[in-house]
């Protein structure tokens, strides 16, 4: 049986992943596991099991990311000038003048197939590191943070149309660096 | 009833905006509409929709996995993960 300690040491790395991937700055990440990590070291007899220990790690460590993203909003926050410029959002899929696809899209397959694939994750990981940072911090406030559209642009100052169009471009992102790095070996 | 049908016409450039904004916010009805009738005539809009679909799913999977004790195994490999080239 590990001791507590040895527990935090082991949640520190996934604890860790989230902080870069949300944050995109090492150093805040650093202060922001640290924190949670000593959190629970005061109050060690309050987790009943391992799952449940992480369950409150992941909870703590989100409100540490928003109290640094807020604190950090100047930094953070990064205007898109051209965000707001209609049909902005498809401009990485090419279509014909008809308004049909250029090339037909990707058959992915199965979902539940890629999904119990250890690797997928992996890849998928590498590429919301590849997302710019401001993208992948609005992206993931999202996707993990799971705030509120509301509450993005209030932290982000941005408008609806603006946090839309970034959220669309981030997903466009995603779909075409999962096309070329994992999608596109599928059938080679 | 001619004019209702164009109405409800869409592009695949069209159907493939409203399959993005679907993922963050509630369609209107008629766009609603007028999307499952695009993609019941059309061979490449259900594909990007399952791009679309896989990538929601691995999203929601992505972030159990720091929530269930169980799957500390996926956390850890990935963890180490290089970017791909």
């Amino acid at each position: 049986m590990a001791t507590f300690e040895e527990q935090l040491i082991e949640h520190r790395i996934y604890l860790m992943r989230f902080a870069r991937l949300q944050l995109r700055n090492d150093a805040w990440a650093e202060d922001a596991v640290s924190e949670t990590l000593l959190a629970a070291l005061s109050k060690p007899q309050s987790f009943g099991n391992r799952s449940q220990l992480k369950t409150w790690l992941v909870g703590i460590l989100k409100h540490k990311v928003i109290d640094l993203l807020r604190s950090n909003a100047r930094t953070v926050t990064v205007a898109d000038a051209q965000a707001d410029e209609e049909g902005d959002e498809l401009d990485r899929l090419s279509f014909k003048a008809d308004g049909h696809f250029a090339e037909t899209p990707n058959d992915w397959g199965n979902p539940d197939q890629t999904l119990q694939q250890v690797q997928f994750f992996q890849v998928l990981d590498a590429c919301m590191e590849r997302l710019p940072p401001a993208l992948g911090r609005l992206f993931l406030m999202r996707e993990w943070l799971e705030l509120s559209s509301q509450d993005i642009c209030k932290e982000l100052s941005l408008t609806p149309t603006n946090l839309y169009v970034q959220l669309h471009r981030a997903r466009l992102r995603l779909q075409e660096c999962l096309n070329i790095h994992w999608f596109g070996k599928q059938g080679a | 009833m001619k004019p209702r049908i164009t109405l409800l016409r869409r592009t695949c450039r069209e159907a493939a905006a409203l399959l993005i904004a679907r993922e963050d916010r509630a369609l209107k009805l008629p766009d609603h509409v007028a999307l499952k009738l695009h993609l019941m005539a059309c061979d490449a809009c259900p594909k990007f929709e399952n791009q679309l679909l896989t990538l929601r799913a691995a999203m929601k999977q992505w972030r159990q996995d720091g929530e269930d004790g169980d799957a500390a195994s996926v956390s850890g490999v990935a963890a180490s993960g290089k970017p791909p080239e």
